[in-house]
């Protein structure tokens, strides 16, 4: 065994490829629901629900219509992210002039309603869906083995991370998104047709979660409760990145991964909690989070 | 050129924030090329007007035809397409945009708007800190910002909200001879102002506002033979 002043580096890389990899997928959901926030204001409690739709989309495309893995990837982000269009445009925005409880209340409820369903329909044990054929193998470095499929994950999620961060910071379409989020009304005197702009824009924030959806299925059991387990922990980051900041989203989601990895390593009992106990002292010390703009 | 000489008619305009019955039958016009001032004290309705005009309120009724094209039931994102470009009072530079991105923002809602090479020239400034936060620029500053944004979209009807306020005196100046600029390019203009002496020097015509109503149209010629009554009006 490999130690270094007596940590058993198999061990430890072990653990911080695990918290890298559910760091990805913070970084892949909260980053949704940070898109989905600024713009929108509307905290999205479906969104878990949409990952565990992505996962059970990806399974039931494999199943019934043999649709592979690389071609779930590309469709079943589209599909979650057209449930989501419809119901921004029929559910969401006939009480977007209401209280912002309302539309939190709303989603969850819509989060239940599909866990609910899918329990009903698969049962809570959980499905299995096999690791694509390409990505079987893996990497033998000094201290670890490097599933490919692990790899894959991580470089796939910072890929799609930082070209959504790209687009909305860097780009025109993203010039858009900013300043409706500033100010709507002043938007559409300019001309742009800002209702659009936010029914894509939830749209493409339920993607994101229905691709991560796809990229878990192969390594998480594929349940009904899938999302609510884990979107309690992205919201958490959400917050710990300050609420509707895209780079704080991202850096965080992946940040949080490790740390967790790191406390499952160091100290076990902990590692549920760490997350939240990181939360609680980023409030107290910048109540906007680590990378929100102060009110 | 456009064959409609009348750019905007506005014709029993009523306009409503929730409960509250701002503007009681409007009745106003803007020729081609004219530059027309809207007066009055505050709270007379003077922005209501305007951010009616854009739909910008919470209900309106009557009639506003710009360019020949009726646009009382036209959704709020289609009427800057008509060649309409707004500058709210509070100027709306945005935060998360750079000076430039500000300046690109509007989208083109006219094919001849003004390119950003000769905005730059007429707002130095502007090009000095272009990479700067928009938000980041002196008053005077934003408000160029505000106001070659719209003229880069090619808009050639100017709804134009308190462009003075709270600016320095050379700023003022400046901004006049702007305006006769854009007069001169056959621009159409339709100014708020609070500001008289900034507004008397240049306008066709003036149209003062109280309580929702126009009590007075007023044009440049008659000016100086209405002083008093006009200073009755805006209360100086």
């Amino acid at each position: 065994m490999v130690t270094f002043l007596g940590i058993n580096l198999f061990g430890l890389f072990g653990q911080l490829l695990v918290g890298l990899i559910n760091g990805s997928f913070y970084a892949l959901l909260s980053l949704g629901l940070a898109i989905i926030f600024g713009l929108l204001k509307i905290i999205n409690f479906a969104q878990g629900a949409m990952y565990m739709l992505g996962a059970f989309a990806a399974w039931l495309a494999l199943q019934y219509m043999g649709i592979n893995y690389w071609a779930a990837l590309i469709i079943v982000p589209l599909a979650v992210g057209l449930v989501g269009v419809l119901m921004e445009r029929f559910l969401i925005r006939p009480i977007a002039n209401e209280d912002h409880l309302y539309s939190l209340l709303l989603t969850f409820g819509f989060a239940l309603m599909l866990q609910g369903i899918f329990t009903h329909m698969y049962g809570s044990s959980g499905l299995s869906y096999s690791i694509p054929e390409a990505l079987r193998g893996g990497t033998k470095l000094p201290f670890m083995y490097l599933p490919d499929y692990r790899a894959w994950i991580i470089c796939a999620s910072v890929v799609v991370c930082g070209l959504t961060w790209w687009m909305i910071e860097k780009t025109k379409l993203g010039a858009y998104l900013r300043a409706g989020t500033e100010n709507p009304q002043l938007m559409q005197a300019f001309g742009i047709n800002v209702p659009l702009i936010v029914t894509l824009t939830f749209g493409f924030g339920v993607g994101l979660a229905g691709l991560a959806g796809v990229m878990a299925a192969p390594i998480y059991s594929v349940s009904p409760d899938m999302g609510s387990n884990l979107l309690i922990v992205v919201f958490a980051i959400v917050v710990i990145g300050g609420m509707g900041s895209i780079g704080g989203a991202i850096l965080t989601g992946l940040g949080m991964g490790v740390i967790e990895g790191l406390t499952k390593y160091f100290y076990p009992e902990a590692s549920n909690t760490v997350i939240f106990l990181v939360m609680v002292i980023v409030l107290l010390l910048k109540p906007a989070g680590l990378f929100g703009k102060e009110a | 050129m456009s064959t409609h000489r009348e750019k905007l008619r506005i014709d029993d305009l009523h306009a409503f924030y929730g409960e509250s019955h701002i503007l009681h039958g409007i009745d106003m016009h803007v020729m081609q090329g004219e530059l027309v001032t809207l007066l009055g004290r505050n709270g007379s309705g003077r922005s209501t007007t305007l951010r009616a005009i854009m739909n910008m309120v919470g209900r309106r009724s009557g009639s506003i035809n710009i360019n020949g094209t009726e646009t009382i039931n036209m959704p709020a994102h289609k009427i800057a397409h008509l060649g309409l470009g707004y500058c709210p009072e509070e100027r709306g530079i945005f935060s998360s945009l750079n000076v430039e991105e500000n300046l690109l923002l509007p989208p083109s809602v006219r094919s001849d708007g003004m390119s950003v090479e000769e905005l730059y020239e007429m707002f130095p400034n502007l090009y000095e800190r272009r990479y700067s936060q928009g938000t980041r620029l002196s008053g005077g500053e934003q408000q160029m910002l505000a106001l070659a944004r719209i003229l880069r979209s090619g808009a050639n009807i100017l709804l134009l909200d308190e462009i003075t306020e709270g600016l320095a005196p050379v700023i003022v100046q400046k901004l006049g001879e702007v305006l006769v600029k854009l007069k001169e390019r056959g621009l159409t203009i339709l100014l708020v102002e609070q500001n008289f002496r900034f507004a008397g020097p240049i306008a066709d015509r003036h149209y003062v506002m109280e309580h929702g109503h126009i009590v007075e149209e007023i044009h440049a010629h008659e000016l100086e033979a209405k002083t008093e009554l006009l200073n009755t009006y805006l209360g100086v």
